[in-house]
């Protein structure tokens, strides 16, 4: 129960939601509703585990992860730019699809071997920080800090760049982006591509870093679809999901912990000693994800803020108002 | 005539044009096209498990007789059928409101949660007459369903929460409720299941008949198939001939026009993903009652609620329609079982909504083959 290892714990396991919620931010800001974020990362971690099975290279199984999951979204890509279907149809049947796919795929794969895991390190210098040293740059995975590296780029590229202005354009007003030159499909298709990248990286960094293996659909255990929920309450903002990533991510590590000691808060720990109450706190990044969706909600609407104006709407060149 | 998408050369003197549907086609044609999706649908499943050393004939001719073979068999995939059946129900009541309940699957397991308490709490004695019994346990059943549909409901109306995912979660957290009574309160001597049901709080099924009537042996078909299909019928008077029926559609098309009309939007919503819980649960009901006969995690977790999406999607959420697709995919899921690899089943399930969907194209948009040279 040191709070600085849960905090540590967090910012690791909360990496994987971090970089699901990135790419799923992406999609969105383009005007597209990706709600298969579960199913690329489940294809993205059961073919990344197996590439490093099979090859002894985790970083093959990396970028083939990120491929694989690409690749599937552009499925979903294809169904809601050309085809304009029903954006939350077509996300959700990916879900299926990726699940379904990774299961067959991965058939056996959980008694496959063990694999060389992707490197940790302590970073020089940074590390020798107080309190902020230890959580943030001791021993953490190498993909952690490329989520340090990836949230401020992605943040900056949103909203400082002219191709991220040109992102921003196409997700709130795509006909005015149509008039101004801008490919709005190719566009779509592009930022959809990058969300399944980012998920794929997130399927893989369970698999070959947090909690290395493949254990069918419980690899995921729901992650992917509380990234689409902190897509809202980080009101499509990288560093905002940067936080509500890596929260979610102490909170996970707190439930393992508070169910060890025999005293909590000086009394008898009742979740030691009676283990079936570890089921309510199994619960608890389930319930959090609906209340940060209250709050992100009620935040939206007090500040008129709110998503992506084109978001869930297909683009059609000569319809009015889109 | 706006046209939607680059015409393509597809050959050197043809090109293909799409333009919109101005007349409604006739009335085969969507049947049709949903038809020829699920074809594709196996062709592209049949590649899938090729690809990972299978037979792909093999396994359909392997489906198609181990769930239409004989009557046994035919008998055990309308049970599987049955629980799909209302989940499919629910997805059809709340998606023909625009309304995302995914939590379909969470609803059936808190109404089968409902159903155990009547059981296991107790709240009535083992010896009651299964006419106190029976009736108890579908109260109790729609009312935990309607109670999870409610959640996210109300959050939707309330707060404007997406229901996509708030419903998702409840997923998730009824499970953990329901493996707290399992593990811990009516653990059966320890193991993961709560004690067997008694005779009385358990739905008739075909071969209680069997002294009477030989050839009913081994059938298990249970009641709760007549449920689900008075549930259907019941659902299908709702949605085309009753006002609030009509209030739902209107708030599907164009919820904005609802609004002008001065129909409540929030109250349908809650209404609605009430009574779409409340249909699940129902099935949650069905299936302890009629087939599992004790509250375990893994036969009543099994993933129906996500089937029932797909089925639903498939009836294009016409209950009576979905009475018939939940049989098909009852089908699947019995034949599954034996299939290697296991995750086959839903595969083939995810490739047909994908395929579903895409194929709604079809309707809207008319594709064309043209010379060159005489479209200007």
């Amino acid at each position: 129960m040191d709070p600085i290892i849960i905090l540590q714990a967090g910012v690791t396991s909360g990496t994987v939601l971090l970089f699901a919620t990135l790419g799923e931010i992406f999609a969105e800001r383009s005007g597209i509703l990706n709600l298969g974020v579960e199913g690329m990362m489940l294809i993205g971690a059961m073919s990344a585990f197996s590439v490093a099975v099979y090859t002894g290279n985790p970083w093959l199984g990396l970028l083939v992860a990120m491929l694989v999951a690409g690749l599937l979204s552009q499925v979903h890509a294809f169904i809601s730019i050309a085809l304009q279907a029903d954006q939350v149809v077509s996300g959700l049947s990916l879900t299926f699809v990726g699940t379904g796919i990774s299961l067959v795929f991965g058939e056996g794969l959980s008694k496959a071997g063990t694999i060389s895991l992707l490197p940790n390190f302590s970073f020089p210098l940074l590390s020798q920080i107080p309190i902020l040293g230890e959580i943030f740059f001791t021993q953490q995975s190498i993909l952690v800090y490329l989520g340090y590296l990836l949230t401020p780029l992605a943040w900056y590229y949103i909203n400082h760049t002219r191709p991220g202005l040109h992102l921003r354009a196409v997700g709130e007003y795509p006909a005015a982006a149509d008039a101004l030159g801008i490919n709005v499909f190719q566009l779509r298709y592009f930022y959809v591509f990058i969300g399944g990248m980012f998920a794929g990286l997130a399927g893989a960094t369970i698999s070959l870093a947090i909690s290395p293996g493949w254990f069918s659909e419980l690899t995921t255990a729901g992650q992917g679809w509380i990234a689409v929920g902190l897509v809202i309450f980080a009101q499509w903002d990288p560093f905002r999901a940067m936080f509500g990533a890596y929260a979610f991510g102490a909170l996970r590590r707190l439930i393992l912990d508070i169910q060890g000691p025999t005293l909590l808060l000086g009394m008898a720990n009742p979740f030691y000693y009676n283990p079936y109450l570890g089921f309510f706190l199994q619960m608890l990044p389930y319930a959090f994800t609906v209340i940060v969706l209250i709050l992100g909600s009620r935040e939206a609407m007090k500040k008129r803020l709110g998503a992506p104006a084109a978001l869930g709407n297909p683009y059609v060149r000569g319809e009015r108002g889109k | 005539m706006a046209e939607i998408s680059a015409s393509q050369p597809r050959q050197a003197k043809y090109k293909l044009i799409v333009e919109p549907r101005l007349e409604t086609p006739p009335g085969w044609f969507p049947a049709a096209v949903s038809l020829g999706a699920v074809v594709l649908a196996l062709f592209l499943g049949g590649i899938v498990i090729a690809l990972v050393g299978g037979n792909p004939f093999a396994t359909y001719a392997h489906i198609a007789g181990a769930s239409f073979g004989s009557l046994g068999v035919l008998s055990d995939t309308l049970v599987k059928a049955t629980p799909i059946l209302f989940t499919a129900l629910a997805c059809s009541i709340a998606f023909r409101m625009k309304l995302w309940n995914i939590g379909a699957e969470g609803q059936f397991i808190m109404g089968a949660f409902g159903a155990s308490v009547i059981v296991l709490a107790p709240v009535l004695p083992p010896e009651t007459s299964p006419w106190i019994f029976i009736p108890m346990m579908i109260l109790a059943g729609i009312v935990f369903g309607a109670l999870w549909g409610f959640i996210p409901g109300f959050l939707k109306a309330r707060f404007n929460v997406n229901e996509i995912i708030s419903s998702l979660m409840l997923n998730y957290i009824a499970i953990s409720w329901i493996n707290f009574w399992i593990f811990g309160v009516w653990s059966e001597g320890g193991f993961q299941m709560s004690a067997k049901f008694p005779e009385a709080a358990r739905l008739p099924r075909l071969l209680d008949m069997a002294q009477t009537l030989p050839m009913m042996r081994g059938l298990t078909t249970h009641l709760g198939l007549v449920f689900g299909v008075v549930a259907a019928i019941g659902l299908w008077f709702i949605i085309y001939r009753s006002r609030w029926g009509y209030e739902i559609r209107l708030i599907g098309d164009n919820a904005q026009a609802a609004n002008y009309a001065g129909i409540s939007i929030t109250k349908n919503v809650i209404w609605a993903m009430m009574l779409s819980g409340a249909l699940a649960g129902l099935g949650g009901m069905a299936e302890i009652t009629g087939v599992v006969h004790r509250l375990q995690t893994s036969p009543i977790a099994a993933g129906y609620g996500f089937t029932g999406i797909i089925v639903a999607w498939l009836a294009k959420l016409n209950p009576i329609a979905a009475v018939l697709v939940s049989v098909l995919f009852g089908a699947l899921l019995l034949a599954g079982r034996e299939i290697q690899p296991s995750g086959i089943p839903k595969m083939i399930q995810g490739i047909i909504l994908v395929c579903l969907i895409a194929s709604d194209f079809l309707l809207r948009y008319r594709i064309r083959v043209v010379k060159t040279g005489e479209e200007a």
